[in-house]
């Protein structure tokens, strides 16, 4: 009896189907554009603000009538080009093993036999995120003691997070269908992996990993703490001097940073996005 | 009987891990090279589980199936699926995939050479009635539901399986365009003779696409396993009967031909004697019986002229055929439920 009504089901719901895919395709559509538009803006105010950056620093006069304590905190060779270098291998690294760590992570929690235990992984993965980051450096501080190698790994605790959840939640919502019609036509697991989950997955797994690269370059500023270094060194000497020059340059780096790898991440984003999706 | 079953079942089982009644309980079947044999049932009475346990999708708990006369259970699952053509319902495209790239799909798995493999796609897709040209670079989102199916059958086809395994391919698709599928499929299926076990919840659709139909019921019980025909004349229990529904026998007349009866001699140009009525139809050789029973209802006239290939008529079918067809019909099928009895 219910099989005869069974086709209207489908109908009505393929009409429904119809009308969800025309709001998605408005919506995409509008989001796109703004997405195109904010790509092509963000290296404008990327340039703009490294370029009022350059005058300010040289309207200092750091090295010549510059106060000593100013010029000695901002000068390029022997302080602010170092801690750069430092601020920028310390993200590098922990975003780096972030990905090394939780993609893998993610995809063998997402297999048939291991699933259950997806959510109990997840929540450990979380409390790295919620105890407070100052903490978590001391913990680490204890653990390991001083220095940029700490750091790494109290930012790897702190930024697995975003990437492990994503990785799980960009496998998760491939469409099961999909799956059933590659093992269907003889396809190994690791074939529908590597073939169909990953590459469908790789917007959500990007995003995550964008997030947790801006989230290694904020928190790199704190490194200083325990003797990492970093672009946090410039800022915490303008905060101790009294100084806001120096306060202000360490600040728009640190922003100049964060902007330009946010900027890459999204270009990424964009460039690795599967075409007919 | 002669020849070997292409895929034989025998006392096939499968209970779900957790669960406490078989979704498949003791299933013995048999079929045959070249045959569509449709499985037809309620939905939830194990038809999709039947398909998966054939392609080893998922392994039975009990019994033994045969392919070609070996036991799939002794080979490689992966390799055993490139060889069988299975088809879903949700179609299961690759999204982020041309259509050329998911019909490749198996050829590349099997590692053909290239342009084997752009040959293949390009008459695939032909089969199918998609311009390999316009459709190829297309991504499967830019399909209708039609179109997506097609290239579901087409992906299946890859490399050329001898065995078909559909589920519900039709079931999500709009009734008008279903129909067209139907018949296209129906078509290749003319020329290209694969073993297909076709999965329908639709007995109308499994009246017209099976060579045979297996009735089944709770946990894949066979309920009565023949040809539509006989079937429709006969439904060996209550449950066959109230499945295929009201008229049943009537469907029946669909598929006997005009030209094959003993037809009564055409007497004058128009056999109806009160003035003032239609004038009796006509109809061709070729034209089923259920033609007839139509084009007299439409006249009300308890017979039809049939036509030969030059227009003139050649015969009359009468209310009388029709009534006899059917009890010959039944007849026959009882003969032969009879006789299996018997051999029993
Ligand atoms: N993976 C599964 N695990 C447990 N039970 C299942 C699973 N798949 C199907 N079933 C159960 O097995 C029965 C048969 O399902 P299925 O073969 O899909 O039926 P049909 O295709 O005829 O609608 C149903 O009762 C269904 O709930
Ligand atoms: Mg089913």
């Amino acid at each position: 009896m219910s099989e005869s009504v069974a086709p209207v089901i489908t109908k009505r719901r393929a009409d429904q189907d119809d009308a969800a895919k025309a709001a998605v395709v408005s919506v995409t559509s509008t989001t796109r554009l703004w997405r195109r538009f904010s790509l092509l803006l963000a290296p404008v105010l990327i340039v703009a603000l490294a370029l009022v950056l350059w005058f300010y620093y040289q309207s200092l006069g750091v090295g010549t009538t510059a106060q000593i304590q100013v010029s000695s905190a901002l000068d390029w060779d022997t302080k602010l080009r170092p801690q750069l270098t430092q601020h920028l291998t310390i993200a590098f690294w922990s975003t780096l093993l972030v990905i090394a760590i939780a993609v893998p992570l993610g995809v063998l929690l997402t297999r048939s036999g291991v699933r259950k235990i997806g959510p109990a992984v997840l929540t450990v993965a979380n409390s790295g995120q919620a105890l407070p980051a100052y903490g978590l450096l001391i913990i680490f501080l204890a653990l390991l003691g001083q220095g940029a190698r700490t750091v790494i790994v109290a930012l790897v605790v702190y930024a697995i997070l975003p990437v492990l959840r994503n990785t799980m939640v960009g496998l998760d919502s491939v469409d099961r269908s999909t799956l059933e019609a590659g093992r269907g036509m003889g396809m190994t697991r690791l074939q529908t992996l590597l073939r169909i989950e990953l590459p469908l997955a790789v917007p959500v797994i990007v995003a995550g990993i964008r997030t947790a690269m801006i989230i290694n370059i904020g928190m790199a500023t704190l490194a200083f703490l325990i003797g990492g270094g970093g672009l946090g060194i410039t800022i915490n000497s303008g905060l101790k001097l009294n100084q806001d020059p120096v306060l202000l340059v360490g600040a728009i780096m640190v922003a100049l940073v964060a902007l330009t790898f946010d900027w890459l991440g999204a270009l990424a984003e964009r460039f690795l996005h599967p075409r007919g999706l | 009987m002669a020849v070997e079953p292409k895929i034989r079942l025998d006392h096939v089982s499968k209970v779900y891990p957790g669960t406490d009644t078989p979704a498949v309980s003791e299933l013995t079947l048999d079929i045959d090279p070249g045959e569509i044999l449709v499985l037809v049932g309620p939905s939830g009475c194990g038809k999709s589980t039947t398909l998966r346990l054939i392609n080893r999708m998922i392994e039975p708990t009990g019994g033994r199936i045969y392919l070609d006369g070996d036991d799939v259970t002794d080979v490689n699952p992966d390799q055993l699926r490139r060889r069988i053509g299975y088809v879903i319902q949700q179609i299961g495209l690759f999204p982020h995939q041309t259509i050329a790239e998911n019909v490749a799909t198996v050829p590349k798995m099997l590692k053909w050479e290239k342009k084997k493999i752009s040959a293949r796609v390009d008459e695939l897709l032909d089969m199918v009635g998609l311009d390999p040209r316009v459709y190829g670079g297309r991504y499967p989102k830019e399909l209708s539901g039609g179109q997506a199916q097609r290239v579901g059958v087409a992906r299946a086809l890859g490399a050329d399986p001898s065995i078909m395994l559909m589920d519900e391919p039709f079931g999500a698709i709009d009734p008008i365009t279903r129909e067209s599928l139907q018949n296209e499929f129906l078509r290749l299926q003319d020329e290209l003779r694969k073993t297909i076990v076709f999965v329908t919840h639709d007995i109308d659709e499994a009246i017209k696409m099976g060579d045979r139909i297996a009735i089944l019921g709770k946990q894949s019980v066979v309920h009565q396993a023949d040809t539509p025909e006989r079937i429709l004349a006969y439904p060996v229990d209550d449950f066959v009967r109230s499945f295929i529904g009201a008229g049943t026998a009537m469907k029946g007349l669909a598929f006997e031909r005009v030209g094959d009866l003993d037809l009564a001699p055409f007497d004058g140009p128009n056999g109806n004697g009160e003035s003032g009525a239609e004038p009796t139809g006509t109809i061709t050789a070729d034209a089923t019986l259920y033609e007839a029973l139509e084009e007299m209802l439409r006249t009300a006239d308890g017979k039809t002229i049939v036509l030969d290939d030059s227009g003139e008529p050649a015969g009359v079918v009468e209310l009388s055929h029709l009534s006899d067809a059917l009890r010959t019909a039944q007849d026959e099928a009882r003969r032969h439920y009879d006789e299996l009895e018997a051999a029993s």
